[in-house]
């Protein structure tokens, strides 16, 4: 069970490279979080990985078959996509928004049925929504909504799960719900999580995995510890950064300090590696 | 299910009113039938005078059309309101109703009989459609963004807009042009046998197919992504509901002309009691639909003794029933 890429390329123009030969390769139960400064091409990645974009070369593959030669259907029965929570024109009850993730297993002329509302339900437990029932998601907070999307991707009971910036917006609380979650559905239901954040710490926090976009179509991918240093998050995000780590009883915390923004060098601004 | 409770509630009693109405307008008209009589006439023995041609000529086709072209034109509005994700959108948004409204004035310009103008009309509405596909296609083969298609719609529904001014600006305005006019105004008086039989495939399919795809709709109302990532085809998916919807409503104007409102009031009436899950907007809108379009052409042709064209009234009546339920719901329920 495994998720790949393979020397993908896609830019919107010729002359401004963004994603350029990227392979990453990550295998189930683990946890990859995409890296980079705004505009980098974080969520052009998302896209092109899931299909909604097509490589201009290379391609995403599941277990070794090309995506785009899975049928529609078979592919998102696995995979699940939680966008950026937002809201929508119209708005649906929070139960009915679950449901929506069985869609997958359902033909165009097919409605849901009782089994579908069961595993919708443990989609809702899981992701601790069941209060909400009842509510329309317009009545929601940006955090319960974004747990209901977590809820409605795990509806369609994904061995993947792929979230664009899944705490972006949130309070510090609502972040380690999401984060905490997201971590839990990797160690225990053995998912292997895909996720882009603009937060280091919770890159550090949570993920097995990064994959660093620095621009230019140059990037890096490795296990977190080794990869997320202070150096390269400097390179990443053009800011001075101090690392503190706190232990707290058995567990160790990192927090990662923005200082000062650094001169910017031009072209030259990330390391050479 | 509370909600599945109070659905089911709403439908059973407007079922049933639709009954009681279609019975009423039965015996309503130019002049009056006595309720024993329809009933007799309906289940027990045929008679062979003005009461039966009355009323299997006139009165039980024009009912019948009535409530297909609500149903149909309700349905229709409630799936552009979820393909476009815009609660604004109405079965005419892609240029169907101009289109078919050009087709019928050149069918009345050239003194076609009523079927001739029947199949003009159905042939140029579903032109319509066909050309935004084609507009579409001219732009690149990348997939469109619904904006795109309701941008193409407009240039082409304007365009026929045009096209049917100029009709009436050529039409001799002693005979031809009153007669394109009062069409356009929709009306339900020309509504034959025939004409029933051509169109009823073809609305009853439509809006089959809207129904069918119900809980699809759902998934088209989010942004183009989530929908990808629910296994939705959305070329296949939105090229059935274009397709049925325009049909639907090409079908509708061909027969009645052009009638406002009915796609763009009841969907909403229907998202006011049953929220958005197009599960309960669909067939609430075919019920509401066919109930309020049957309602509308019973006062037209029984209020006055000349006839009230449809549109006039969907809206005169249309707009205080939704400031009422506006009222008493509190507004659009997000």
């Amino acid at each position: 069970m495994s998720i790949e890429v393979n020397a993908g390329t896609f830019s919107y123009r010729k002359e401004k490279l963004l994603l350029q030969d990227i392979s990453f390769s990550i295998g189930s139960g683990e946890i990859l979080a995409i890296l980079g400064p705004n505009g980098v091409g974080k969520t052009t990645l998302m896209k092109c990985l899931l299909g909604f974009l097509p490589w201009q070369s290379g391609m995403t593959s599941l277990d070794g078959t090309d995506i785009r030669a899975m049928k529609g259907r078979k592919l998102w029965q696995q995979v699940a996509y939680v966008p950026q929570a937002r809201q929508n024109t119209f708005s649906y009850h929070v139960e009915d928004m679950v449901l929506l993730g069985r869609s997958p297993y359902l033909g165009d002329f097919s409605m849901p049925g009782k089994k579908d509302r069961e595993i919708a339900e443990q989609a809702m437990e899981l992701a601790g929504v069941t209060h909400l029932i009842g509510k329309s998601c317009s009545q929601l907070s940006g955090g319960e909504l974004q747990l209901v999307l977590i809820a409605r991707a795990l509806a369609a009971e994904p061995s993947y799960l792929v979230l664009d910036e899944p705490e972006s917006g949130l309070d510090f609380r609502n972040q380690l719900v999401v984060l905490d979650l997201v971590e839990r559905l990797s160690r225990e239901k053995n998912m292997t999580v895909i996720l882009n954040t603009h937060y280091p710490d919770h890159a550090l926090r949570v993920s097995d995995q990064v994959l660093l976009l620095f621009g230019q179509g140059i990037y890096q991918f490795g296990r977190t510890e080794g990869m997320l240093t202070a150096e390269h998050m400097r390179a990443l995000f053009g800011v001075d950064i101090a690392v503190w780590r706190e232990m707290s009883g058995e567990k160790e915390y990192t927090a990662v300090i923005p200082l000062e923004i650094l001169p910017s060098k031009g072209e030259d601004r990330w390391i050479n590696h | 299910m509370k909600q599945g409770r109070k659905f089911e509630i709403w439908m059973g009693a407007s079922v049933l009113l639709i009954l009681i109405c279609a019975l009423t307008a039965l015996c309503m008209g130019q002049f009056h039938i006595e309720l024993s009589r329809v009933m007799r006439e309906l289940f027990i023995e045929h008679g062979n005078d003005n009461v039966h041609t009355t009323l299997y000529n006139i009165r039980i086709p024009r009912i019948l059309m009535s409530l297909l072209a609500g149903a149909g034109l309700a349905a229709s509005g409630a799936a552009f309101q979820s393909l476009f994700s815009n609660p604004l959108a109405t079965p005419d948004t892609l240029g169907v109703a101009n289109g078919a409204s050009f087709g019928a004035a050149l069918g009345l310009l050239l003194g076609g009989n009523a079927f001739a103008v029947q199949g003009t009309a159905l042939f140029f509405g579903i032109m319509a459609v066909l050309l935004v596909f084609l507009v579409m296609k001219g732009m690149g083969p990348s997939n469109p963004s619904m904006l795109m298609v309701i941008l193409a719609g407009m240039v082409i529904s304007s365009l026929f807009s045009a096209l049917v001014s100029l009709i009436k600006y050529v039409a001799d305005p002693q005979d031809v042009l009153p007669v394109i006019t009062f069409w356009l105004m929709g009306r339900f008086s020309g509504v034959t046998r025939k004409s029933l039989l051509v169109s009823l495939p073809l609305i009853g399919g439509g809006t089959a197919m809207i129904f069918l795809l119900r809980f699809r709709l759902n998934a088209l109302s989010l942004s183009e992504e989530e929908a990808l990532s629910m296994g939705v085809n959305l070329k296949r998916v939105r090229a059935l509901v274009i397709g049925a919807a325009a049909m639907t409503t090409a079908a509708v104007v061909s027969v009645c002309g052009v009638i406002g409102w009915v796609g763009l009031l009841i969907p909403h009436i229907a998202r006011m009691l049953f929220g958005n899950d197009n599960r309960y907007v669909v067939p609430a809108s075919v019920t509401f639909g066919a109930l309020f379009m049957l309602i509308v052409d019973t006062l037209a042709r029984c209020v006055n003794a000349a006839e009230i064209p449809v549109s006039i009234l969907t809206a005169v009546i249309g707009a205080p029933v939704f400031i009422l339920l506006l009222r008493k719901s509190g507004g659009i329920r997000g």
